[in-house]
């Protein structure tokens, strides 16, 4: 890694000739200080827009904070034609899906990391590295469309069906609905695949960043390569890794598209069986809003809104937190997609 | 660490045991790398083998059809998305660079707070981007012309503001490798700082900073969520800005979640159109460009 040099305003204009002099350096300075003020309005700007998205949508949830107070977050009704609106069975099906979502997508990625920083040969390594990235860019709208045309028929005829006539697992809370197709099971399997690119891709760069004396030191000691990924290389990354983890949780918790596509979208009441239609907080965002004429509806559709950002800004928080700790010059902490 | 360092009478059974163990878990490593790539190739499997098949060039020239009335394509779609990228582009490209040049000129409190908004706003699930140029651009523009607001203006607006981070941090990446020496020398002859990074590191940084931007607009084109509030979605061609405007991810959707055939068909090829343009977008950029960051290397 080169440092940065950073090159501060003084001594520039310290080594300048006295001004008066000559015409030139006069104008140079007028430049740049021209130059430094179109940096820092560019700059504040984009603060401002982070600003401007926080206040804006607070302003435009007014209305139904005022009539709904904290008593939003802790009703699970949501009735447009009587105005009654509660978020907590959006707030329970992100939290529920996010989670089966990370269960399943979370051992499978940091397997895969392993085996990609620490097994593969580079002519495995390398190709499918580059597959991984190119999949974390597809559009979260084609996810959903596969989702619908391919998963929840297959789930149906294959999953759900049989478990749902099978007479001892239809009594579980788990399986207790019937089959549905479009669910809290096809979601979390949408947002399993689709994160896991993801937390692959940030956790393979955080081993990657583990220095390799690290390994060496253990292997020299007679360790096996299984005994230094697990008592060495893991431990030392793990923070990393957490991070990684957390900023998988991010995007699922804000996966918009592919899941609005699939859950089954019910607004009746949280039911945590697998099988059950349900909705999440972007997943009610995206059908209803474009529909919701009412200002005390739209602005309870802002509400959840406004809490999503926050929550997504806290845990995103943390994950950066953590990366940084970790693995400063780390890159994967900075992707996007 | 392992803790037999008084050699245990059954020292060679050890060894086998670790072994093993060490064989098994190396393999279930490399499963779960094939079992992710597997659910990917299945999802993009089926995309080529069907999006392909339903994808005609009357999909690519012919525009919507009345709803009910099968035929037509998605012309109207791909002419939307791109008028959206560029106008998502116009702002989310000087913000993005200029940012990341701000972020190498200065240090000190303001340049790091900036640092941590941008990364805020990198991590904004994209539908609450919607809802926010939703309420800071449609409505106002509805309030004073009724019927009017939702526009391809609000639409590329909210493309725009997803795309400054990602630009913003890969100029601030790639400037950050030009060379201090280039700087110096620059500096050392009497330059000022403006024309050090206009004429000197900026034009060093090209290719690299070229790369960031050509992925941001990538990574927008399929964005979904902010466009349903904003631009919203058009029936009929148009290339206004003021007017709502279709978008290739607006078709995908509204024909997939459609009750009728023909549409899932079209639904098809809108994705297998849609991701050929970002994987074109990203693999251009990657090759043409080649994997050089900066000019001189």
């Amino acid at each position: 890694m080169v440092t940065p040099v950073i090159q501060s305003d003084k001594s520039v204009a310290e080594f300048e000739p006295p001004a008066g002099r000559h015409a030139v350096p006069n104008s140079g300075r007028m430049a740049d200080s021209i130059y430094r003020c179109v940096l820092f309005v560019a700059s504040a700007t984009i603060l401002a827009i982070v600003l401007a998205i926080a206040v804006e949508l607070t302003i435009a949830s007014k209305p139904s904070i005022h009539q709904f107070g904290l008593r939003f977050f802790v009703t699970d009704s949501w009735d447009p034609v009587h105005l009654k609106f509660g978020a907590m069975s959006f707030i329970l099906g992100t939290l529920y899906t996010s989670m089966w979502a990370l269960l399943i997508s979370v051992p499978i990625s940091i397997g895969a990391a392993v085996f990609l920083s620490e097994i593969a040969p580079s002519w495995i390594r390398t190709p499918v590295s580059f597959l991984i990235e190119l999949l974390a860019g597809i559009p979260s709208v084609v996810y959903g469309l596969w989702g619908l045309f391919v998963l929840t028929p297959w789930l149906i005829t294959h999953v759900e069906t049989p478990i749902s006539n099978d007479k001892h697992l239809n009594h579980l809370w788990l399986f207790n609905s019937p089959a549905n197709g479009s669910d809290f099971l096809a979601a979390s399997l949408i947002l399993a695949i689709m994160v896991t690119p993801y937390i692959t891709a940030v956790s393979r760069d955080i081993l990657r960043a583990i220095p390799n004396m690290v390994r060496e030191g253990s292997l020299a000691l007679g360790a096996t390569q299984w005994e230094t990924i697990r008592n060495v290389v893991l431990p030392y990354a793990r923070a990393g890794i957490v991070g990684a983890v957390i900023l998988g949780l991010g995007r699922a918790l804000g996966e918009t598209m592919a899941v609005t596509m699939v859950i089954g979208n019910a607004d009746s009441h949280f039911n945590p069986a697998l099988f059950s239609a349900g909705n999440t907080m972007a997943s009610i965002i995206a059908n209803e809003f474009a529909e919701a004429s009412i200002d005390l509806y739209r602005s309870a559709l802002t509400e959840i809104g406004l809490c999503l950002f926050l929550v997504t800004m806290l845990v995103n928080g943390c994950a950066r937190l953590l990366i940084y700790f970790t693995a400063k010059d780390v890159q994967g902490g900075g992707r996007t997609a | 660490m392992t803790t037999q360092e008084p050699p245990a009478p059954n020292a060679d059974w050890l060894m086998v045991r670790r072994n093993a163990v060490n064989v098994i878990c190396l393999t279930a490593a490399g499963l779960c790398a094939l079992v992710a790539l597997g659910a990917l190739s299945l999802v993009l499997g089926y995309l080529v083998l069907n999006g392909f098949k339903a994808l005609h060039l009357s999909t690519l020239v012919l525009g919507q059809m009345p709803q009910g009335e099968p035929g037509g394509g998605l012309r109207d779609g791909i002419v939307g998305t791109l008028m959206l990228l560029a106008v998502a582009a116009v702002i989310g490209i000087p913000f993005g660079i200029l940012g990341g040049v701000f972020q190498i000129e200065s240090k000190g409190k303001f340049a790091w707070t900036v640092r941590f908004f941008t990364d805020v706003l990198n991590s904004i699930p994209s539908i609450v981007i919607g809802l926010f140029v939703y309420t800071l651009v449609v409505l106002p523009i509805a309030a004073a012309h009724p019927g009017d607001g939702y526009s391809a203006l609000a639409g590329g607006i909210a493309l725009g503001v997803i795309m400054v981070p990602t630009v913003m941090r890969t100029t601030e990446e790639i400037l950050r490798l030009v060379p201090s020496s280039l700087r110096e020398a620059s500096l050392g002859l009497g330059a000022t700082q403006w024309r050090t990074m206009f004429s000197v590191i900026l034009p060093a940084a090209r290719t690299g900073i070229l790369t960031g931007v050509m992925l941001a607009m990538a990574r927008v084109a399929g964005e979904t969520a902010p466009l349903l509030f904003t631009a919203f979605g058009s029936n009929m061609f148009s290339v206004k800005l003021d007017k709502p405007i279709d978008a290739l991810p607006i078709d995908i959707y509204n024909d997939a979640t459609s009750p009728y055939n023909y549409l899932h068909a079209q639904a098809l090829a809108g994705a297998i159109i849609l991701i050929s343009m970002i994987l074109l977008m990203s693999l251009i950029t990657r090759y043409a460009l080649g994997n050089k960051v900066l000019e001189q290397k």
